[in-house]
């Protein structure tokens, strides 16, 4: 098997065995990155002469056995509203085109420090405002599985590359659904962790009180790997949370005797596509066959949460994006005579439509005669939200739904409406709002051969549990080596 | 029912500094009509004596103390700006003389 379609658990063994080097494994994704990449369209940039230099750091660490690392030498690809510094963070829109990032996000200093190469930015929707990767203002992405197919998003750019094995392991975002939506259309794993367990410093913002990096993976003991090596406090972002992380990877092989799971009645219901709904509960079925106990439970305003979700998310949003004014930096309007027309010509020649439509009903949920009845409503439902998590979680230990209410749409099939759009995110927006963690598996295909995603939600700080969970259907299922991979044509 | 008109479009578009085309403005104002249609289930909800979540980490007054420590250089902070002149940002005059 080529280096480039192998786990970085697997990468890791030949790597300290001395059978492979970092500089060799970087090289074999570069290659595949030529090779594949015109056709999926998942990378903005390739980090190709930084990449190597720093895999030639990594060999000799290894060499040396100087503090060796699980990801040591082993590649990561990151979304591009990560910072990485003197390389650009684009956030796939027009306004940072040409914006170079000063600073290392926590999560790339961290991957640095570890001896893991960063390897490239990878598409997203416009400022990771989608659910397709079509608001890409830079670039169209393709769903590997079919090339007329989306991605997902907004992190649309890190499931292609990974299902495409143009990446071992890569970084997404979480707002809503951006994270777990893509790995499911790709049919990859996808984990967003608790709000606070990964440090958000440097990840550019979209909606503050919802933002999570995590990691996006082939199989469950990566996610694992990557997610460990990213956790844990910062203090440059004070909503991380301080205490230790545990030991991810010692959970992956606990399986799930005993362990109930709670089937939330609300995302099993309207909307959801019966292939998606079939493959789910086969998936279900199967941790029942392994010891766990499977109950009924219900989030009674979890019908309300895409609601309340899309009008939170926006407010966050038309506030964070308000740095946008052609000062500092990114796109700057000519000819603007006074500054307020200097930052009105600025922002609306660098925003894309689905990211102006955004900030548009941000700042009407928070404008004078309207915050209460839209932005306070919402925030009050959110905690209800919350507060019905809290109580199933009373009664199981984790929850089992799908992740997405269908399997990949038609590229262009839903860039009209926008409400369409939203309802993406349906079945991944009340975990944001919850805070809590959330994992999506692929759980098979569907009649067309497009993966599914089966989404696990766990109680706050619990990927541990979710990871084992996890793990335990992976591996009742054969792993990853018995499920189908995509073809691509121009191999 | 109309939620909202084309003065509370070019209002908005004022507050968040963007100047939207015409067309821009004609569907934006209809897709926010259709997504505050649909936000309006959030209604149907009891939230009577219910406090407002900003935030679900419970934490509050994130402290550290108050230490020097180094700075983003400032040409470093600089070199993404669009016009800088003499190490400052650079902009058209914004009060009268």
């Amino acid at each position: 098997m080529e280096l480039h379609a192998l786990r970085a658990h697997q990468l890791r063994e030949l790597l300290d065995k001395g059978e492979i080097s970092s500089v060799e494994l970087t090289k074999s994704l570069l290659a595949r990155i030529e090779a594949v990449d015109p056709a999926i369209g998942a990378y903005l940039s390739v980090r190709e002469k930084e990449a190597l230099q720093e895999a030639e750091a990594a060999d000799r660490r290894i060499r040396e056995g100087r503090d060796v690392g699980p990801l040591t030498g082993i590649p990561v690809s990151v979304k591009d509203n990560i910072s990485v510094d003197g390389s650009p963070t684009t956030c796939a829109s027009k306004m940072l085109e040409h914006y170079i990032s000063p600073y290392d996000a926590t999560v790339v200093a961290r991957l640095k420090a570890q001896g893991a190469p960063i390897l490239g930015k990878l598409n997203l929707d416009e400022f990771a405002m989608g659910s397709s990767t079509e608001t890409s203002a830079l670039k169209l992405t393709r769903n590997p599985w079919d090339l007329e197919r989306v991605p997902g998003g907004s992190s649309g750019g890190p499931a292609a590359a990974v299902a495409a094995d143009t990446a071992v392991l890569a970084l997404g975002s979480d707002t809503g659904g951006s994270i777990r939506q893509p790995a499911a259309f790709c049919g990859i794993v996808g984990l967003k962790p608790t709000y606070g367990r990964v440090s958000r410093y440097g990840l550019v913002a979209f909606a503050s009180s919802l933002d999570q990096i995590g990691p996006m993976t082939k199989d469950v003991r990566d996610a694992a790997l990557l997610l460990a090596a990213i956790a844990g406090h910062d203090p440059l972002d004070s909503t991380s949370i301080p205490g230790e992380v545990p030991d991810f990877a010692a959970e992956l092989d606990k399986g799930v005797d005993g362990l109930v799971i709670g089937l939330p009645k609300e995302f099993f219901g309207e909307g959801i596509a019966p292939e998606v709904k079939d493959a789910v509960l086969a998936a279900v079925r199967v941790l029942e066959g392994l010891g766990a106990k499977v109950q009924e439970v219900s989030l009674p305003h979890a019908r309300y949460a895409l609601a309340a979700y899309h009008m939170i998310a926006p407010a966050e949003a038309s506030s964070n994006l308000g740095r946008f004014d052609g000062v500092r930096f990114g796109h700057r309007a000519k000819e603007a005579e006074d500054v307020v027309t200097l930052f009105e010509k600025t922002r609306q020649e660098g925003f894309g439509l689905e990211v102006k439509r955004r900030i548009m009903l941000g700042t009407f949920a928070l404008s004078a005669g309207y915050y209460d009845q839209y932005y306070l409503k919402a925030l009050k439902v959110r905690t209800l939200i919350r507060q019905d998590f809290e109580k199933a979680f009373q009664q199981c230990d984790v929850l089992a739904t799908p992740t997405a209410p269908t399997v990949a749409f038609r590229i262009g099939e839903k860039w009209e409406n926008p409400l369409e759009m939203y309802q993406s995110d349906l079945l991944t927006a009340p975990a944001n709002l919850a805070g809590i963690p959330a994992i999506s598996i692929p759980c098979g295909l569907n009649g067309e051969g497009l993966p599914i995603g089966l989404q696990l939600l766990g109680p706050a700080l619990g990927e541990g549990l979710l990871l084992r969970v996890a793990a335990a259907y992976e591996g009742a299922t054969g792993g990853v080596e018995s499920r189908p991979k995509p073809r691509l044509e121009v191999e | 029912m109309a939620i909202i008109e084309r003065k509370d479009v070019e209002h908005i578009a004022r507050l968040a500094r963007l100047a939207l085309s015409e067309e821009e403005k004609e569907l934006i104002q209809r897709q926010l009509e259709t997504i505050l249609e649909y936000a309006a289930i959030l209604n149907e909800v009891n939230t009577d004596g219910v406090e407002p979540s900003a935030h679900v980490v419970a934490l509050t007054n994130v402290l550290r103390p108050d230490v020097r420590r180094p700075s983003m250089p400032k040409e470093k902070a600089l070199a993404n700006a669009p016009e800088a002149r003499d190490g400052y940002f650079y902009v058209p005059r914004i009060l009268d003389e």
